[in-house]
């Protein structure tokens, strides 16, 4: 805008600003001492006007969706052309009580199907490993071996639907035993469409859930993307994430710099593994947080597409632009929830997804209001859903693509995002790049540090959290969602009866090539789904590539 | 004990925290174990997915006057009795267990009779948990 | 007390740690501890563990605890940690790198906050390394973050001074000239997967040559004790100098 108009609009800001801001705050004197976003990012300017984006070029910093810099969006169309996918992650006990979740979501509207699995497959373990007592099908669906993962998607049609898979540390064994049963209901791989989660940066950071030390894992997940660049197109191999980030306590700014340190970690751990940018950067995909602070979080969004795009194509120079387009799925926030009147959860969610939307996300994952308490019931997911729906079609926010964009606040505060988010790669650059950071224990410091300023402010009620803090009444507490202990056992049954049937020697062969193969630097997902389809257990294979690659300890850092 | 005098006073009170299960969420107890150092209390953290085992030994190697326990896997049932039970073997029965994390509250009722001294769930203070250490430290 | 120093000599893991609490917290019944236990002490070799937070202290005591193990020695682990200025408490986290041996007897690890020790060891923490010498240990592991020259004092406790050193945590040479050099019996450069690790280990060994007083080069060895690389040759380089260093000791008591 030009200097004459903006130090004009400026001039006439601080008459307004002297001559009737500050009476009013005579009479009524600022409601707080200070205001900042949920995640402490100050908000010391009351009003925005165009002279705040003084130094914003609408073609160059915001230009138009579907076009570098993508701050308006992923797709020129966007919600016009197709709305977002409404992808409610579900998963619990055993494979057959799962596909019926799915087919029951499927049925109330649901678009894409999203996997959880239990601690002990997400940590490579059998359901009859000792460390499994007590846990197995309480996070999540077990998934012991090839014949689980047959049972969790009987009649569903793989080539119709999307399937997305949350799972790091052993993602390429159940990935393998994807393909393997699309191949028994003859799909061929080049049909299947989806998302891995496979990042185990975020692990080392945030939600620790991880097996193998970091340089063999991050091998796993190159394996992985390379594979799906030759057989699997139209898969997304990694979803690199910021919601567990954010779980942990950071705030929007650090799950947003961290993250997308840990995308660019990625990108040259392909490069260096052979593959060309154009080849792999366009199915990355990522998966955000999204919480109270309902402007924070879309300018957060904005922030990610434009920082994404300018970072890919200056550090690697790609030819198609699909290389520097990020598209991402969003959940709301689960540590946003409380235990406390958990109808005022249903509230909570529905700012959220409404901020997910306008910042213009891929696929969304709405929370149940009961999930501090337990998994989901029926009644609770379908609320869940039902809010997206009503988002999608009555509230009309869809109607036009990116309505926020050119807000003078809105742009202000993805502007200073990005300012932020570049202080924190300048950092990170100096400890030596995110693998050296996270070895220092640089983000889990950030994050922990954080999450002991939002707890105190909390309890000195600096934060008020409506039926927590503030608000609050004697409750009558909730019917929820309860997981038997004969899960437990039938799952023990299941896979032992599993290792018993198996042909003896092709499951030896197969873990023998798959450890040699890891030894290695050929591409292990060939083995794994031969390991697989041999029934091999998670347990078993996760155990064979240990001995391999070791194991991670976790560090002695605070 | 008010924080000054518990500066330098040199009977200070050990706490043991650790995460059984197979979860890695460690930020509440991360943050529980600043705010009892911030109260002048040594803190011995033992980290993500230990066994009773190891739980129960490292309490009585330390020495500890009580052990806080976090699980948000679900497993809770199995694990927390086991624990309970294992402070009793190894004499460790009149330190206070407390525990935290995602758990019904029927099951919390039936978890104290089987040990658990009390729980701190999600939207507890970390004051009142600094007071209710101190608290059953001072009682003995 | 006396039932207490009974059970320790029978081998009982809540007496030794009883008596641990109650030499660091009374001064009274630590000295009396300490006179009765007099005639059980010499037999552990302390071996001191110095360096910087975040060298691989503790990771390296767990290599050195298993191989121990193996050999059949009785090992005891102290973790000090500082205590904060401001409030008193401490975080005391070196165990979480120190798991699997839950089941042993014949392990024994007990963290410590510094509390008031300024620099070195404190009292109660030599103390407590007599507990666990009388308790029937053979070696006894003290792990203490050394901040540069108030570090110093160990050497006046322990048997050997190991000094542990890694490649980017700051100006490791300017460490070796705030005293470290001469009181490092062994030096490690841990992380030695790093690309540094090699030219510390050149610049400690000239270093040790300038020095005057020592007629033996000490030991540099580089460990990656996250893939347990060079442990057993820090374990040879320590049980090499057990005898002489309590000689020595001994002699100079």
């Amino acid at each position: 805008m030009a200097k004459k108009s903006a130090d004009a609009i400026k001039a006439a800001k601080d008459h307004w600003s002297q001559k009737f801001l500050r009476k009013d705050f005579k009479l009524l004197p600022e409601r707080l001492p200070a205001f900042t976003t949920v995640s402490g990012f100050p908000i010391e300017e009351p009003l925005c006007t165009p002279a705040d984006l003084a130094d914003t070029d609408y073609l160059r910093d915001i230009g138009f969706p579907g076009e570098y810099p993508y701050t308006r969006g992923a797709y020129p169309s966007m919600y016009r052309g197709r709305l977002w996918t409404m992808r409610q992650f579900a998963g619990y006990g055993t494979a057959e009580e799962t596909n019926k979740r799915f087919k029951y979501l499927l049925k109330k509207g649901q678009t894409g199907l999203s996997t959880a699995f239990d601690l002990p497959t997400l940590m490579g373990y059998d359901s009859d490993h000792p460390l499994s007592k007590g846990e197995v099908g309480r996070c999540g669906v077990a998934i012991d071996s090839l014949a689980d993962m047959e049972a969790l998607f009987k009649d569903i049609p793989l080539d119709k639907i999307t399937t997305s898979m949350t799972i790091n540390a052993p993602a390429s064994v159940i990935f393998a035993m994807y393909i393997a049963v699309a191949e028994k209901k003859r799909i061929p791989p080049a049909r299947l469409g989806g998302t891995l989660q496979n990042d185990i940066l975020k692990e080392y950071i945030a939600q620790k859930e991880w097996i193998y030390p970091p340089r063999q894992s991050i091998r796993l997940i190159t394996d992985t993307i390379s594979y799906c660049v030759q057989n699997v197109p139209k898969w997304h191999p990694i979803s690199i994430s910021g919601y567990h980030i954010r779980e942990a306590g950071s705030s929007a700014v650090q799950e947003l710099a961290f993250t997308l340190a840990d995308g660019l970690t990625y990108v040259d751990a392909c490069i260096k593994a052979g593959m060309k940018i154009d080849a792999f950067a366009g199915r990355l995909s990522f998966f955000f947080n999204s919480h109270n602070d309902f402007f924070e979080e879309i300018a957060k969004y904005r922030a990610a597409r434009r920082i994404w795009a300018r970072e890919i194509k200056k550090r690697y120079k790609p030819k198609e632009a699909q290389s520097v387009q990020m598209r991402f799925h969003t959940q709301t926030a689960g540590c946003s929830l409380t235990a406390q009147q958990p109808y005022n959860n249903i509230m909570r969610t529905t700012i959220q997804a409404l901020a997910a939307v306008l910042g213009g996300t891929q696929s969304l994952h709405t929370n149940s209001m009961d999930e501090t308490l337990a998994l989901p019931s029926e009644r609770a997911v379908t609320m869940a859903l039902r809010t997206q729906q009503i988002i999608a079609h009555e509230s009309g926010v869809a109607n036009a693509i990116d309505p926020l964009g050119g807000s003078y606040f809105v742009e202000a505060l993805t502007n200073k995002m990005e300012e932020e988010v570049y202080a924190y790669f300048k950092k990170i650059d100096r400890l030596g790049g995110m693998v050296e950071a996270i070895g220092q224990g640089y983000p889990q410091r950030e994050i922990a540090r954080s999450a002991q300023w939002y707890q105190q402010a909390i309890e000195k009620k600096e934060k008020i959290i409506v039926g927590m803090n503030e608000f609050t009444e004697q409750e009558e507490p909730l019917e929820v969602m309860k997981i038997g202990p004969e899960v437990e056992k039938k799952q023990a049954r299941a896979v032992q009866a599993v290792r018993k049937k198996r042909g003896r020697r092709k499951w030896e062969a197969s873990l023998k090539k798959l450890k040699e193969t890891a030894e290695g630097d050929e591409n292990l997902m060939p083995s794994l789904i031969e390991a697989v389809k041999a029934y091999a257990t998670v347990g078993e294979i996760s155990s064979a590539l240990k001995e391999v690659f070791g194991e991670y300890k976790e560090p002695a850092l605070f | 004990m008010n924080t000054k005098s518990r500066r330098f006073s040199k009977n200070k009170i050990r706490v043991l925290l650790a995460k059984a299960g197979l979860d890695g969420h460690d930020r509440g107890i991360k943050v529980i174990a600043m705010a009892l150092r911030d109260a002048g209390m040594e803190v011995i953290y033992l980290g993500l997915r230990r066994t009773p085992e190891e739980i129960v030994n490292a309490a009585l190697e330390e020495d500890v006057d009580c052990i806080g326990v976090s699980l948000l896997s679900g497993a809770h049932n199995v694990l927390y009795p086991e624990i309970a039970s294992l402070m009793k073997k190894k004499g460790l029965a009149d330190k206070p267990l407390i525990g935290g994390g995602i758990i019904p509250e029927e099951d919390m009722a039936r978890l104290r009779k089987k040990g658990v001294a009390k729980f701190f769930t999600p939207g507890a203070k970390t004051e009142d948990i600094v007071r209710f250490i101190e608290g059953a430290v001072r009682k003995k | 007390m006396k039932k207490l120093l009974k059970e320790l000599f029978k081998g009982d893991k809540s007496a030794a740690s009883r008596l641990i609490s109650l030499v660091e917290n009374d001064e009274e019944k630590g000295k009396s501890i300490m006179k009765e236990l007099k005639p059980f002490l010499g037999r552990a070799h302390l071996v001191g563990i110095t360096g910087a937070a975040g060298s691989g202290k503790s990771t390296l005591i767990h290599g050195l605890v298993g191989l121990l193990r193996k050999s059949g020695k009785k090992v005891g682990v102290i973790a000090i940690d500082p205590t904060s200025p401001l409030t008193g408490g401490a975080l005391l986290g070196d165990r979480i790198r120190m798991q699997g041996h839950e089941k042993d007897k014949d392990v024994f690890i007990r963290s410590m906050a510094a509390r008031e020790g300024v620099g070195g060891l404190s009292k109660a923490a030599t103390r407590a390394a007599s507990v666990l010498d009388a308790f029937g240990m053979e070696v006894v592991l003290i792990e203490t973050t050394g901040v540069g020259q108030s570090e110093t004092a160990v050497k006046d406790v322990v048997h050997t001074v190991v000094v542990v050193l890694t490649p980017g945590l700051g100006d490791d040479v300017q460490m070796m000239k705030a005293g470290l050099m001469e009181i490092g019996d062994i030096f490690v450069v841990n992380k030695g997967d790093l690309k540094n690790a090699e030219t510390i280990a050149k610049e400690l060994e000239d270093l040790a040559a300038m020095l005057p007083q020592r007629e033996k080069k000490p030991p540099i060895i580089v460990t990656t004790a996250t893939e347990e690389k060079g442990i057993e040759r820090l374990l040879m380089a320590i049980m090499a100098q057990r005898t002489e260093r309590m000689e020595i000791k001994a002699l100079l008591k």
